[in-house]
């Protein structure tokens, strides 16, 4: 793409208008104004699409098999590990990562830090393709996963803490499509509907709070029904649910961090100015607000083992293994972000981001894999199932990329505002 | 406190602030979390010093509840040594019950456990499941609707005693399978289970819960010595309808010593009694902030509008002038 954006003055679309001043239709704004050869050509030249055809190649009839054959046929999920690689990373990892859209929204809206709008249409469709492949890994690991919406509709059981979790989610996931529509709106031309979602901003924020607070808090909360089941160090009983709240902060900053770091070096011909300009002030603000969080995080976490009398437990290799996640997952990055934020490394910050983001993955494995079942044995993930795993992984990123190549998220829309 | 925060009292609470609770008129939610348990539900109390480990529990309720015909027949004893993962044998899709051995280094002669879904007054399964599949019925057992079940196996998380299984080999009809009291054909009738009826050395008695505790009592102290003063199952995680005597300390014979005295369930209540605080505080909480946050802009607008007004006027005056 970076090829054709130099050559060719009309690209990338900004706008409804060409150069020579008829307007784009929407296929070709799909074809990002390329013909057909032309699309392919930049299309195959990429490095990265290959890997992703190499993936899908192996991924795909996997997929398809595990509908024929049944669940059994692609994971380890066992009667005494229920819950394997697509539920511990799809749902419980990719959901903290879309804190996200919430995190911004309130930010931008609601504080009214217009400082952070540059990058508040990323975070927020972070969070919507978050949410969205969180369900679609829910979909693989369900046993019967035509019964999606029976929770909503069919035989409900409101006391349930997973119940919250699917209506927290339905709901907050219609929440941020509403939140991501003005900018479809925008490259569509129809401007109409962009104006009535302006009006319910900021109710639509509100909403995304209390339904991010609950949900993040309820996916822990999943945990306390098995207090005999997860190792202690991982699971409190009380703060649980705060736990994975406050975690999914700074993940959800973090993930935000390393998109736009991403998008700047892969696609900086779809950046705007604004958003180029303000990138390095604005990861520096994203890590003040994730530091902060962390050492919250931490406090809380040691309140935890405080309360539980777990203090021994600290002592045993599994305690090792304990101090070992907190150290990498959320010392080292805070360090790395208050270095950062003090000396304005942006470049520190960003590692610090990657790092942060991967033990956010990693406490959720823990968690719900790893150090579940502890006395019994440990269970290790089919190569089937991590194959599927990175293949919806990998579609996640091409939506994302499809996304940001089109509509305006890192760009502002020309034209009619 | 305790008393003023009882579960049903406070998961009433609850629901009549949770957003979804607008949809609910279905009547049947009765049945989750609030159980109480009934008291003329039946039990049954396994006696581990009678079970010789024959396994004709295992093959009547194979019989009766219709259940695949196992790789190994019923009097094949090679399977106690069989090992999965370094733990003893399971139930799973193919068998609701399995006996296991246990050599205890202190007796002459193996003791033999039975396990099975214990039924119990607050199942775990039954509070966690948010489809409502579990239903307890006045009879004690704990019974599963395979047409609502979703299969998102948070069930299996929640039972403390990793009964319920599911159903991985079908991609079509999965559910899970567990031990169900043998309700539909027995229990719902009064009569005993398969298994309870099958056991040649009466290691099983099956009856009302609260005579089971009573004869287990009985037991304990008629037979000085013989049993431990404890019965497996009478509080642990709030009481269960199968209980368990042994001769040795429980955790000798694969019985889990560290399951919690209470409901799973009240390991939950923390968070659950969170969500109407948060539903109900959030909103007004951040809409303040909100306006807190954009006041100075608005004055500022204010400002503005009046400096312009101002100007406006003296403009107007001017002119007139
Ligand atoms: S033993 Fe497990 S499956 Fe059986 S009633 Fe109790 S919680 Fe449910
Ligand atoms: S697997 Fe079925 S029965 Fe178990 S909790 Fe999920 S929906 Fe309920
Ligand atoms: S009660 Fe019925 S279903 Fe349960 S183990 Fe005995 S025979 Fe099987």
């Amino acid at each position: 793409m970076k090829l054709f954006s130099k050559e060719r003055p009309d690209i990338p679309i900004v706008n409804h208008l060409k150069a020579d001043g008829t307007e784009w239709t929407v296929k070709e704004k799909l074809w990002l104004g390329l013909s057909v050869s032309e699309y392919k050509k930049q299309f195959f030249r990429n490095p990265v699409n290959w890997l992703m055809i190499a993936i899908f190649a192996v991924g795909v009839p996997l997929i398809v098999g595990r509908y024929i054959f049944g669940l059994g046929w692609v994971t380890h999920a066992s009667n005494d590990y229920p819950w394997g690689l697509f539920l511990g990373f799809g749902l419980f990892g990719m959901v903290p990562l879309s804190a996200s859209g919430f995190m911004l929204g309130t930010t931008v809206e609601l504080f009214g830090r217009k400082d952070f709008h540059a990058i508040e249409r990323l975070a927020l469709l972070n969070g919507l393709l978050g949410y969205f492949f969180a369900v679609l890994f829910l979909e693989v690991d369900l046993g019967m996963p035509w019964r999606l919406p029976y929770p909503m509709f069919v035989s409900l059981g409101p006391a349930a803490v997973l119940f919250l979790v699917a209506w927290h989610v339905a709901t907050y996931l219609s929440v941020q499509i509403a939140e991501v529509l003005p900018a479809f709106f925008e490259w569509i031309g129809w401007l109409k509907g962009k104006r009535i979602i302006r009006k319910y901003v900021l109710g639509l924020t509100v909403a995304g709070i209390i339904l991010s607070t609950l949900h993040q808090g309820a996916l822990g909360a999943l945990f306390t029904y098995a207090p005999a089941k997860v190792h202690p160090l991982w699971l409190s009983v009380n703060f649980q649910w705060i736990h994975f709240f406050c975690s999914s902060i700074f993940a959800g900053l973090s993930m935000v961090i390393i998109a736009s770091t991403l998008i700047k070096n892969f696609m900086g011909w779809r950046c705007d100015d604004e958003f180029k300009d303000n990138l390095d002030y604005i990861t520096i603000g994203l890590a003040k607000g994730a530091s902060y969080a962390m050492i919250t995080y931490l406090i809380i976490k040691i309140v935890a083992v405080a309360h539980d009398q777990e203090w021994s437990y600290l002592l045993t290799g599994w305690g090792s293994y304990y101090m070992l996640e907190l150290g990498v997952a959320v010392v080292l990055p805070m360090f790395m972000f208050a270095i950062g934020i003090r000396n304005k490394w942006v470049t520190l910050i960003r590692f610090g981001a990657f790092i942060a983001a991967f033990g956010i993955i990693w406490n959720r494995l823990n968690t719900a894999l790893i150090c579940y079942n502890w006395q019994m044995y440990q269970e290790i993930p089919h190569w089937k199932e991590v194959w599927i795993t990175i293949t919806i992984y990998s579609l996640y990123f091409l939506t994302y990329r499809f996304i940001v190549y089109r509509l305006p998220i890192v760009y502002g829309w020309k034209g009619e505002k | 406190m305790k008393k003023l925060f009882s579960r049903r009292n406070f998961l009433k609470g609850g629901l009549a602030t949770t957003a979804a609770a607008a949809v609910l008129k279905n009547k049947e939610t009765k049945a989750s979390g609030d159980f109480e348990g009934y008291p003329d539900g039946m039990g049954v109390l396994v006696d581990l010093t009678r079970c010789v480990g024959c396994r004709s529990c295992e093959a009547a309720c194979n019989k009766e509840q219709e259940l695949p015909e196992p790789a190994k027949p019923f009097t094949d004893f090679s399977i106690f040594d069989e090992m999965h993962h370094g733990q003893k044998r399971r139930t799973d899709e193919t068998a609701y019950t399995v006996v296991n051995r246990y050599d205890v280094p202190e007796l002459d002669h193996p003791l033999f456990r039975k396990f099975q879904c214990n039924h119990c007054q607050e199942p775990a399964c039954l509070t966690s499941c948010f489809v409502n599949a579990y239903t307890k019925t006045p009879e004690g057992a704990v019974i599963y609707n395979s047409k609502v079940c979703v299969g998102c196996r948070t069930c299996m998380i929640a039972c403390p005693f990793y009964v319920p299984t599911f159903k991985y080999s079908s991609a079509f009809s999965p559910k899970i399978m567990k031990c169900v009291f043998c309700y539909d054909t027995r229990l719902k009738e009064g009569k005993a289970p398969a298994c309870v009826e099958a056991c040649p050395q009466e290691a099983l008695t099956f009856g009302k819960r609260v005579d089971c505790i009573d004869m287990g009592r009985q037991r304990i102290r008629e037979t000085p010595g013989k049993y431990v003063d404890h019965i497996y199952g009478e509080h642990e995680v709030g009481g269960t309808a199968w209980m368990y005597l042994s001769s040795v300390p429980f955790d000798k014979v694969g019985f889990d010593t560290h399951v919690p005295k209470e409901p799973i369930i009240n390991s939950v209540k923390d968070f659950l009694a969170m969500v109407p605080m948060v539903l109900t505080i959030w909103p007004g909480l951040f809409v303040g902030f909100h306006l807190l946050a954009t006041r100075k802009e608005k004055m500022m607008e204010m400002e503005k509008e009046k400096e312009l007004a101002k100007q406006k006027a003296t403009d107007e005056k001017e002119e007139q002038v």
